[in-house]
Order: structure tokens, then C-alpha cells, then sequence
């Protein structure tokens, strides 16, 4: 097997994702992503002086929406798509860890 | 060992728009869970968001209220963590292009000015809202996508006053761009403090810690306080600071361990494709700028020297956009600025106090108490009869016509007020020889007489000058 990435660094990218993978899996999963890794290491072979980075591959630049409101009146069918509902939440499995918060 | 202290401020603003910042579902607090959200709060595939004009506009205010450079080009980028109030599991943000850069405010600690610089600030989405009940946890997600501005300071900031004093000036700054209520007792201004300590003299900088569920400015200074002295007696015991988060009591006044940080956090941030980039030009950064409203540090010049009034009631009006928004209503109908300022620090701020309200909450309107000011001016209303009024005003009664109900207006007419003066001089001919002799509580004791004649509605002033010049006849 060729590292471009390493089992510990899919483990830990799992976790993230909180995501189980057994060993099998992880091995499995290893193997895959080591390939997609590998494809890049082709394109980091192009000499990128001198160039821009490509944030967005269109063209558009400065599309916004003016600052009003309009509610689709989607809430019923919404909480009808959810796993489980309860007075209108989103029930969820109890969270413990408060550490998530994306601010 | 002397140490030094190094703190850094991340403050999240929530902007006060009318839909959110991707989808124009309404922004509106206090909804019925999940009422104002769609397929692209929800994070459903295949939505395309939309960036929302009014969200860049009141960012790039909030930038220039706070002096920095705004960017030129900017793009979107995503954040990548999973959470349930964060349904598309990541949150779009700004990494590689801030909204603006190099921002500062001025404060003031002890007597001594400090520049605080500001070292980014980004346009961002919230997330959703958790609650915790029972085996379960319930998700709102109304509050995901309304827009934030993220302000991160630069590590300038050296102990918990100047952290106190820093959020006290941001929070002024940016109440008065109009673009938030910052409020932190109702979660549109949140911050996120880290701290740490070093040896006098060290240049790397110490183990930095984070804190928690810091709710109010003071216990923000508190927090940081219980954390500075904390880490000084580690440090002196030979000890070493753990790289951790910790929660703030504010029962015991203690910051608590929370976890300890294993590693850097691990976002794996990317351009967001979805959103074309932002090309701000001059012009519009112009345009804003020219159409910011006055700041604080402008009005208290005005005030100071174009209406007279003291550097310390020029401060006091400028604590809230509310009063000094009023205040400046007030001028424009001509009532005396020092006795506006005066009626609105007194009176009208112990109502505030005692009813625990906001000024755009009350009945108390700047035309309503203008009125009354100029009533006190020209002299119809004695400042006695003023409580009266300011009573009705609270009620939301128009005060002429309350004056003129109520029989209050003051007698100053001298051809009405010559005769009850002549009268109660003639019923105390001792008080007038008191007086030549030198006594002047012999004045204090007429004035008195003549306004329990007239039911306290003489004016004084024309009172004391009539009877002066009877007596000396």
C-alpha cells in the first residue's frame, strides 16, 4: 500500500464525521481515499506560479437577492420528512458533548 | 515571577435583517419552533442559497464603525462539523477573504487611552437551537442561517478590564451603525474569550485557555479575573497550564473544567461553490460610509460644543443609540439642551431604572417631553409642577393639554401677581421691618405666603423680583 494518507488520519476523519468504522472498514476505507489522494498528486505536478487560485468555477460575481423576507411556508413538510418530531422540534438522541458549535 | 496577560476577544453580532443571510426565510425571534425555515435551512440537496445584499451592506457598517478595511474581493467558505442544530453539517463562513481586516477601537482604563486593534471580521450563518429534555434533545432550527458578524481582536488586550472596556466600546460602535441590538442578555452580541499568562519578558506566548458561558460583560471581567490568578498559581507552583476549555460559575464566581483540547481543532475548511464571490468596489463602500450614522465619539462633540452641555452629560446620553436618538429629536424642537439633558439623565432615566424597561418601550415620546421643556423655558410650568407632567407624560398624555386640564399653568403676570403680593405685605408689616433690618428669611418666609395664596402656580422668579421692589419702595 503506497501513504498517502495514513489509517490513524482516515480514523481521525471519521470521528469527525462521527462515523463507527470497524478495522475492516477502516481498512477498506483507507485504501480508497489513498487512491483519490494519489490523483492528486498528479495535478500537484502543474507549476501554479503566477496563478490565482480558482475559488469558484463560474464566472458570476456579486449575485445577491435584496433583503426580503418570504417565508415557503414549508414547516409541515419538513418536520413530516424528519426521522422523529415532537411540538414541532426536530427530536433528536439526547446530545451530552456540547462541544459542537460552528461559530 | 511577574507575569503579563494576553487575552482575545471573539465577539458574534447577530445583524437585525429581515431574512436570513442564505434564504429569505424571515428573521424573526420568538416564532414557533421550525415556523421560519425552508429547504435551504434545512440543508436540503440540490438548494442553491443566495447571498442577501442587506447582510454585506450591514457588515461593511459594523467594518467601517470599527475602522477597518474593508475586502475587496471576497468569498464564502465552509467550515466542516457535525452537530444537530447544523443540519448541512457545515456552516458557511468566511476564512481566506474577511469581510475586513484591521479594524480598531479606542478604550479607556484608569484614565489611559488604549487602541485595541481588530484583527478580522467575517459574515457568517448561525446555527439552530438545541434544547435538552427528558431522553431527548429538540432541535429549532428558525435561528439557523440569521446572519452574524464575527469580530476577532487582536491579543492587545492585557487584563479583564480592558476585555470589559473593549466589549463596552464594540457594543456602543456597533448599536449605533443601527445594525444590531448587540444585547447579551438576549444572545445578539455572544462572546468567546481566551486567555493566557507569560514571565515578563517571555516572547512565545503561554498555553492558552478558553472560556465559557460568559453571559454578561461582568462576569466576562470576572471570569478572566478567577482565570488570570488561576494560572499565576499554577505557573508559580511549578506547574503547567493544560490547553482546555472551561465553563464560568456564576454562582461561585469559579471557571470550571470543562475538557481538555486534544490537538487543533480540525474544520477542514473549502471554498463554499455554491455562492459566486463578492466584488466590492469603491463606490458602494462610499455610499455606506457616507450614509453611516453619526457615532457616539461625533455626538458627544456636538453636544459639548455646538449645544454647551458637559463632556459627562454628553456621555451619558451616548450609553444607548435610544437616548441619544431622542435627545437630538428634542433639540431639533428647540427645547433647551441643558435642561433636555438634564430631564432625560434624571427623570426620565430613574423611570427607566424603576420599571426595567427600555426608552422605546414607554409612552415617553422626545416630542411630548420637548413640549414639556420648553413649557419650563417660557416659563408656563414652574419646575415644581414639571413632576406632574412628567408623570403624565409617562403615561403617554400630551402635556399642553394636561397643563391647561389641570389648571397648572403658572401665574407670572405682574398686574395679576402686584395685588396678592400687596395684600400679604400689608398682613406682615414685621417681615418687612425683618427685611431692612438685614433678614433675608424674611423673603423665603413671603415667597412662601404668596404661594400658598396662589396654590403654588405663582412664579417664583417673577414673585421674588415684585416683592424686592415692593419692599424697597
Amino acid at each position: 500500500m503506497s501513504s498517502n494518507i495514513s489509517k490513524e488520519e482516515v480514523a481521525h476523519v471519521a470521528e469527525l464525521a462521527k462515523l463507527k468504522l470497524d478495522d475492516n472498514k477502516l481498512d477498506y476505507f483507507t485504501k480508497q481515499i489513498d487512491d483519490i489522494v494519489g490523483m492528486f498528486e498528479t495535478i500537484d505536478k502543474v507549476d501554479t506560479t503566477n496563478i490565482d487560485p480558482t475559488y469558484s468555477v463560474t464566472d458570476q460575481l456579486n449575485t445577491m437577492r435584496e433583503d426580503i423576507a418570504d417565508n415557503w411556508n414549508q414547516r409541515q413538510a419538513l418536520l413530516d420528512t424528519a426521522p422523529e418530531t415532537k411540538d414541532g422540534f426536530i427530536e433528536v438522541p439526547t446530545i451530552i458533548d456540547e462541544s459542537g458549535d460552528g461559530e | 515571577m511577574n507575569f503579563e496577560t494576553v487575552i482575545g476577544l471573539e465577539v458574534h453580532v447577530e445583524l437585525k435583517t429581515n431574512s436570513k443571510i442564505f434564504s429569505p426565510s424571515p428573521v424573526d425571534f420568538g416564532a414557533e419552533p421550525n415556523l421560519n425555515t425552508n429547504v435551504i435551512d434545512w440543508g436540503y440537496p440540490g438548494v442553491l442559497p443566495t447571498t442577501n445584499k442587506g447582510v454585506v451592506e450591514s457588515g461593511m457598517k459594523a467594518a467601517l464603525a470599527l475602522h477597518a478595511d474593508i475586502s475587496k474581493i471576497q468569498h464564502f467558505d465552509r467550515k466542516n462539523y457535525f452537530y444537530p442544530d447544523n443540519p448541512k453539517a457545515y456552516q458557511i463562513t468566511q476564512s481566506d477573504t474577511p469581510l475586513a481586516q484591521n479594524g480598531w477601537v479606542e478604550i479607556e482604563v484608569d484614565g489611559q487611552t488604549k487602541k485595541i486593534g481588530i484583527q478580522e471580521m467575517h459574515i457568517e450563518e448561525d446555527a439552530g437551537k438545541n434544547t435538552h429534555g427528558g431522553d431527548h434533545s429538540y432541535v429549532d432550527l428558525n435561528r439557523q442561517g440569521t446572519p452574524l458578524v464575527e469580530i476577532v481582536s487582536t491579543s492587545e488586550i492585557a487584563s479583564p478590564d480592558e476585555a470589559y472596556a473593549y466589549l463596552e466600546e464594540l457594543r456602543q460602535q456597533i448599536q449605533f451603525t443601527g445594525v444590531s441590538d448587540v444585547k447579551m442578555e438576549e444572545g445578539s452580541m455572544r462572546v468567546d474569550v481566551n486567555i493566557s499568562i507569560r514571565p515578563i519578558g517571555q516572547t512565545e506566548y503561554g498555553t492558552k485557555v478558553e472560556l465559557k458561558n460568559l453571559n454578561s460583560f461582568n462576569y466576562v471581567k470576572k471570569g478572566l479575573a478567577f482565570e488570570e490568578a488561576r494560572q499565576r498559581k499554577i505557573i508559580m507552583a511549578g506547574g503547567e497550564i493544560q490547553p482546555e476549555t472551561r465553563r464560568y460559575d456564576e454562582t461561585t464566581g469559579q471557571t470550571i473544567l470543562m475538557r481538555v483540547k486534544e490537538g487543533a481543532e480540525d474544520y477542514r475548511y473549502f471554498p463554499e461553490p455554491d455562492l459566486p464571490a463578492l466584488e466590492i468596489s469603491d463606490a458602494w463602500i462610499d455610499e455606506i460610509k457616507n450614509n453611516l450614522p453619526e457615532a457616539p465619539s461625533k455626538r458627544r462633540d456636538r453636544y459639548v460644543n455646538e449645544l454647551g452641555i458637559t463632556e459627562y452629560d454628553a456621555m451619558v446620553l451616548t450609553q444607548t443609540k435610544e437616548m441619544s436618538d431622542f435627545y437630538d429629536r428634542m433639540i431639533e424642537l428647540h427645547a433647551d439642551p441643558k435642561q433636555s439633558a438634564n430631564y432625560l439623565q434624571g427623570n426620565v432615566n430613574a423611570y427607566l431604572n424603576d420599571n426595567q424597561v427600555d426608552l422605546q418601550d414607554t409612552k415617553i415620546t422626545p416630542e411630548n417631553l420637548a413640549t414639556m421643556v420648553n413649557l419650563i423655558s417660557d416659563g408656563t410650568i414652574s419646575s415644581k409642577m414639571a413632576k406632574k407632567v412628567f408623570k403624565a407624560i409617562t403615561e403617554g398624555k400630551e402635556p399642553k393639554q394636561f397643563v391647561e386640564e389641570n389648571g397648572m399653568v403658572q401665574l407670572s403676570d405682574p398686574s395679576q401677581l402686584q395685588p396678592i403680593i400687596d395684600e400679604i405685605l400689608s398682613a406682615n408689616p414685621q417681615s418687612i421691618e425683618d427685611f431692612h433690618n438685614g433678614k433675608d428669611r424674611a423673603i423665603g418666609f413671603l415667597v412662601g405666603q404668596i404661594m400658598k395664596k396662589t396654590q403654588g402656580k405663582a412664579n417664583p422668579t417673577v414673585v421674588n423680583k415684585l416683592l424686592i421692589a415692593s419692599m424697597n419702595k
